[in-house]
């Protein structure tokens, strides 16, 4: 799950991590009494789940309380377009009002979970501000690396390594090291799957302040984060994905206009892969769990159906224990619940296949049957054309 | 052969009283598997599906001899309940389970390191030596004894390719879900290890999926060390960045883990890669035939 960076900062601050003095703002007046307080020179931030917000237009600097207020009028309410957007772009709901800062240097710091490892690393790099993908590929020499043993936790030499490494020193070097483990310490008890610092900042006083913040959790550990998992702001996530999520279902919007329904997750990114291979292109993605229960099938049938950009749709379900006859059951009730709007191919395979294809038939609704993966994919894509073109 | 698991293997199930636990454990006994003892705390002295109950699996592997495990209990006590089994002293844990926080694997992982066990999942279907023995929740009837060696990341996907080799007139020497989270137990190879000393093996699939660099390593493992024919197919060709499609290991982040890496990476160790998932019956049979 992803937060804002005001939220970011929030959970950040509660462990000690150091950030600017600052707070959210839905109005302009709000901003104009944040800046009175804490200003008068203050940095306003658009708060939207995407990065490059500084090349959009995103991030302001106001001079004066009455500028904060005069740009907040015109960032509040706005589409926000960077590189991370799309086109479409962000609305603009909130924004953070911050002391500005004067800048020595900017840093990077990020903790994330290696893999291959199986441990929480922590990265530090002195090429802050800078899309850190780019050092990586680039310089990867200017960026250091502490796993972290799970049995100790970050230790204390493995954060001087670091804040060595970044060429730190005096109190600098010793807020540094605070900062680092603190910043571990918060990844680690809130279950993030990412805590960056990009750019962690060195003022001309030499104090280290978090100017920039993102954080993303496991979704398997939100339940124990109950706090956490009451920032989720649906309004930056796409409606029928939202949808999809409060039934439980994984639903991913895509580009094409071949809508699909499979179960498992793996055979559901197979099934959007098989229709590319034959021409077309998936509208989405969307696994309704190996054991396809009614419920699920009916609450998936409904969002494939409210998809516009869908032309036509390929059910794919290999049975495997579940009942292919249960399945084609549901199947027929969902369609005579919410209409067959677009062609759909159905291909079914697995415990009593043939009677879940004679309950197809006889259901008196015009699914286009199908008997293998490959035989659906190339009926469905020439379906979605037809239909794109009418 | 088989590997890991086969005849004379006995299973226990931990969390055998809850549905999903009570549903696949009679799916088990009627596929043949020796399932000996049922671990629920607090129920232990009862009796479930004619299996006694155990309090622990200490108890079930002092009184019944079990040396394997299913789990199909609570993401939030799959991580105890898989270092109970490793303690107990449990040859092969299969870990249904699918949700499981991964800090709580990752300690998992560093309690099993140095253990004499193996770890297969969480989130995975499960492992299967046809008419031998099936620990996990995939659909037998589709299984057939054979030849070709399977691992997979994906449940159904992995039944799809099951049933293209056995529609082929192959069969399985086993097949292995390892999961589909991003720190599981067992990986491709530790498996490619264990198919290569299995005389029965002829031939692996390998099924990936995006993210992570699993299939890489074993693409490296496969053109150093392995030399039995390997088809493969990797899911997720059409998938988007920062996405995760479904299971939690399925992400491409920071542009790595892509399939078309993936593919790559095994193409030039000399593997098989079928593009669509539909060719994956017919690769293995052209690999078997170039072989």
């Amino acid at each position: 799950m992803k937060i804002h960076e005001y939220q970011a900062k929030q959970i950040l601050s509660k462990y000690s991590v150091q950030i600017p003095r600052g707070e959210v703002a839905s109005t302009p007046s709000r901003a104009r009494e944040i800046a009175d307080k804490i200003g008068p020179k203050v940095v306003l931030k658009a708060q939207v789940h995407a990065g490059g917000r500084g090349k959009g237009g995103g991030i302001k600097l106001a001079k004066n309380p009455q500028e904060a207020e005069k740009i907040s009028k015109e960032m509040i309410g706005m589409t926000l377009v960077t590189p991370q957007t799309g086109p479409e772009g962000k609305l603009v709901k909130r924004i953070l009002v911050e002391e500005a800062l004067d800048i020595a240097r900017e840093l990077y710091i990020g903790i994330v979970i290696d893999r291959a490892k199986e441990a929480p690393v922590v990265m530090a790099s002195s090429e802050g501000g800078v899309e850190i993908e780019k050092v990586a590929a680039e310089t990867p020499e200017l960026i250091f690396k502490e796993y972290i043993n799970p049995a100790t936790g970050f230790l204390p030499f493995q954060a001087r390594n670091l804040a060595f490494k970044l060429g730190l020193e005096g109190d600098t070097f010793k807020q540094g090291v605070k900062f680092i483990m603190s910043l571990y310490k918060a990844f680690a008890a809130t279950d993030a799957s990412l805590a960056e610092i990009n750019p962690l900042l060195i003022t001309e006083q030499g104090n280290v302040l978090a100017l920039d913040a993102k954080m993303n959790f496991d979704d398997n550990a939100l339940l124990r984060h109950p706090d956490i998992k009451e920032m989720r702001d649906l309004d930056e996530e796409d409606p029928l994905e939202v949808e999809a999520s409060s039934f439980n279902l994984n639903y991913i919007k895509l580009d094409g206009n071949v809508g699909c329904m499979v179960n498992g997750a793996g055979l559901a990114m197979a099934t959007m892969d098989i229709i590319m291979h034959s021409g077309g292109m998936p509208a989405n993605f969307l696994d309704v769990g190996g054991g396809v229960s009614e419920e699920a099938v009916k609450n998936a049938f409904k969002i494939l159906v409210s998809d516009k950009d869908v032309k036509a749709a390929l059910i794919n379900i290999f049975g495997g224990i579940v009942r292919c006859d249960l399945v084609a059951t549901g199947i027929v009730k969902a369609a005579k619940e919410f209409g067959l709007k677009v062609p759909m191919v159905v291909r079914l395979e697995g415990t009593n296949v043939e009677l879940g294809k004679k309950i197809l038939k006889e259901s008196g609704l015009s699914f286009y049957p199908a008997e293998t993966m490959r035989e659906a994919a190339e009926k469905v894509v020439p379906l979605a054309k037809q239909q794109e073109r009418s | 052969m088989s590997i890991i698991i086969d005849e004379k293997t006995r299973v226990v199930v931990q969390g055998i009283t809850g549905g999903e636990g009570t549903f696949h454990t009679q799916k088990m006994q009627e596929y043949g598997t020796t399932v000996v003892a049922g671990v629920t705390p607090g129920k232990g002295g009862t009796t479930h599906l004619n299996v006694p109950v155990y309090n622990s699996v200490a108890d079930a592997v002092e009184k019944e001899g079990a040396d394997a495990s299913a789990i199909f209990v609570p993401a939030f006590f799959a991580a105890d309940a898989i270092m109970e089994a490793a303690s107990a002293g449990i040859k092969c844990i299969v870990c249904i389970t699918e949700g499981i926080p991964t800090f709580d694997m990752i300690k998992v992982k560093l309690f099993l390191s140095g253990k004499d066990c193996c770890l297969i999942g969480p989130n995975t279907p499960g492992i299967i030596s046809p008419g031998k023995c099936k620990i996990g929740i995939m659909p037998g009837h589709i299984h057939v004894p054979g030849t070709i060696g399977i691992i997979s990341r994906s449940g159904t996907l992995t039944y799809e390719a099951v049933d293209q080799v056995s529609k082929l007139g192959y069969g399985q020497s086993t097949a292995v879900g390892i999961g589909g989270d991003p720190i599981v137990g067992l990986q491709f190879i530790d498996l490619l290890k264990l198919f290569k000393d299995d005389k029965n093996t002829e031939a692996v699939i390998i099924i990936g999926e995006i993210g992570g660099t699993a299939e890489e390593e074993a693409a490296e493992y496969i053109k150093k060390e392995f030399h039995k024919p390997v088809v493969s197919f990797i899911a997720g060709q059409t998938a988007p960045p920062g996405r995760r499609m479904g299971h939690a290991g399925a992400i491409i982040s920071g542009g790595k883990g892509t399939a078309k890496e993936k593919m790559k990476a095994l193409e030039e160790a000399g593997v098989h890669v079928a593009k669509s998932p539909a060719e994956i019956g017919q690769k293995v049979k052209k690999a078997l035939v170039s072989a």
